[in-house]
């Protein structure tokens, strides 16, 4: 079992292992319930990992993409975000890994005003929160193990200690094969696994996602949303942003919608 | 199912470097670090042989000292002349002096009369030459003394003069030569700012990759860095090569003396080029490490 990422016993299936994708699925249909859930202006029962009081964002001069969010996450919760193109998702993800900074509102990351946050101590949170990008963000001159590897890199971790589960960990998204892969020779579903692997690989307490499911086909959609309800399980809080509604219907998890900038209750 | 990872290909696996090794524009970088290097280096022979040479213009000026005689009335230039040698001789400090007969003081006027053409009545000063003691030298306060003990009429040189000379000319060579080492390492601390700036910038995928993956700015910084200064060793290595080649080739075409003679450089000297590519890659270090401080502290 590795160190940095408890892998599920159930594989992160082959795409052509036809039982394997049947397991998964069967998985996914019944999703293990999410410890907390609740969201938006809704009480919590635990104090939230993210919590947003009248947010308001733009980007220079332009009008708010978001406005007046409001918002909590408890620890372990897992949500969807949805909303049409445009609608703030990736700006709101933004600022949960603090890739942005709110134009007005306050932001806490794990109890903490991440505007009176000491820019020393960004990495550190960030290191909790993985992240998988809508357009990937893997480094292209590494190959797909050093790409898997780089927060445990960035965390100080030496190499005879993750070689071992990163290889796991890559084998469990189907890319065992792939260890010494550059990024450019992948195709859009293994760079995906190979994004969310990275992402996961840290064992983060929050995991956001952002349309992780928007480059593959709905066999694929059903086994990485496996994933997500697996770490989700393992306790790390999850959010992913989708239109993919029929994905986020079947789910069956809680969902925030984003409409004209504002978070509503779906 | 998941497939079995690539394990028996990992025996010589090392972590990949986190920025990308090919970019055309370092080769630039080096190549202008080489050239500033090759600069200095040659900055620093100059100097190492202006020293020695002026060190030797020193040593022979202070070792003697030249008395013009003035003979007295019904007494010949060479009679005075070779009283003030005997008088100058007995000084504590004076190795030896000796008066100059009128065909070596003719020599001495050759090189601006040309040889034969110094008519015979002409006057020309009665010299006496004193070489002193390297040791302990006498003043020219004593030589006065001494030729007024024995009643010479006489002016006494120590060459203080000249010596003045040598030392200004040789403190402004030190001076220019500092100067323009200084604005060598200047000139090299900006160009990998620059580099560095604009790597930054070609690279902010890859830097915003690192931060939101939990990466210090002192880090990323640090891969700048290490870049940037192995660059710039790598060019001040090529650079002090060129320069060590040539000062030997000067130093080997001109005979024993070399190709400046006046400028004479030793083999030693090429030393000077040794600590260049340490020197260049402590200044890229710096160079790099404030200027990506800088700019990562700046963002959001």
């Amino acid at each position: 079992m590795p160190n940095s990422v408890s892998i599920p016993d159930t594989d992160f299936a082959d795409p052509d292992d036809a039982d394997a994708s049947v397991a998964a699925a069967e998985a996914y249909d019944a999703p293990p319930k999410p410890r907390t859930s609740e969201s938006g202006d809704l009480a919590f029962v635990a104090e939230p990992v993210v919590r947003f009081e009248g947010i308001g964002m733009r980007y220079g001069r332009a009008p708010e993409v978001l406005r007046d969010i409001n918002l909590n996450l408890a620890p372990g919760s897992f949500h969807f975000l949805t909303g049409a193109s445009g609608a703030g998702k990736s700006s709101l993800l933004k600022l949960i890994y603090l890739a942005q900074r709110p134009s007005r509102g306050l932001i806490h990351l794990f109890g903490r005003d991440v505007a009176t946050l000491p820019r020393a101590d960004l990495p550190q949170m960030r290191r909790r929160i993985g992240v998988v990008f809508q357009e990937f963000r893997l480094l292209d001159h590494l190959s797909a193990f050093d790409n898997v590897a780089l927060p445990l890199r960035l965390s100080g971790e030496k190499a005879a200690a993750y070689r071992k589960d990163v290889a796991e960990l890559l084998a469990w998204v189907g890319l065992g094969h792939r260890l010494h892969a550059m990024p450019p020779t992948l195709s859009g579903g293994e760079k995906q696994r190979l994004a969310i692997a990275r992402a996961v690989v840290n064992r983060p307490d929050i995991l956001i996602a952002d349309e992780p499911t928007g480059n593959v086909d709905p066999e694929m959609s059903l086994r990485i949303l496996r994933l997500f309800v697996e770490m989700n399980r393992l306790g790390a809080t999850v959010l992913i942003a989708s239109h993919d509604q029929t994905l986020v219907r079947q789910s069956n998890m809680p969902v925030l919608h984003l409409a004209d900038g504002r978070l509503v209750r779906a | 199912m998941s497939d079995a990872p690539e394990m028996d290909t990992w025996s010589d696996w090392r972590p990949a470097p986190l920025l990308p090794t090919q970019d055309g524009r370092e080769g630039s970088l080096a190549f202008v670090v080489a050239t500033l290097c090759f600069l200095a280096c040659l900055t620093a022979f100059a100097l190492l042989a202006s020293g020695r040479a002026a060190g030797g213009w020193r040593q022979q000026l202070s070792a003697s000292a030249t008395v013009q005689v003035r003979p007295k009335a019904g007494e010949t230039g060479s009679e005075a002349a070779a009283q003030a040698a005997e008088a100058l001789a007995a000084v504590k400090g004076v190795a030896e002096a000796q008066a100059l007969d009128r065909g070596a003081a003719e020599r001495l006027l050759e090189p601006w009369l040309g040889k034969g053409n110094i008519p015979d009545d002409l006057p020309i000063p009665h010299l006496v030459t004193v070489e002193l003691n390297p040791k302990a030298p006498a003043d020219a306060a004593a030589l006065n003394a001494a030729l007024t003990a024995a009643g010479v009429d006489a002016t006494v040189d120590d060459h203080s003069r000249w010596m003045k000379d040598v030392e200004r000319s040789s403190g402004v060579v030190r001076t220019l030569a500092l100067g323009a080492g200084l604005l060598v390492a200047a000139a090299a601390a900006a160009v990998v700012a620059f580099a560095t700036k604009a790597g930054l910038a070609a690279r902010r995928d890859v830097v915003e990759v690192l931060h939101l993956s939990g990466a210090q700015d002192s880090f990323v910084a640090g891969l700048f860095q290490r870049r940037f200064a192995w660059l710039a060793a790598r060019g001040g290595g090529y650079g002090a090569l060129a320069a060590v080649a040539l000062a030997a080739l000067m130093r080997l075409i001109g005979g024993s003396d070399g190709f400046t003679p006046v400028l004479p450089i030793a083999w030693s000297d090429l030393l000077a080029a040794v600590p260049c590519p340490l020197m260049a890659a402590c200044v890229a270090a710096v160079a790099a490490r404030r200027t990506a401080m800088s700019i990562l502290r700046a963002e959001p």
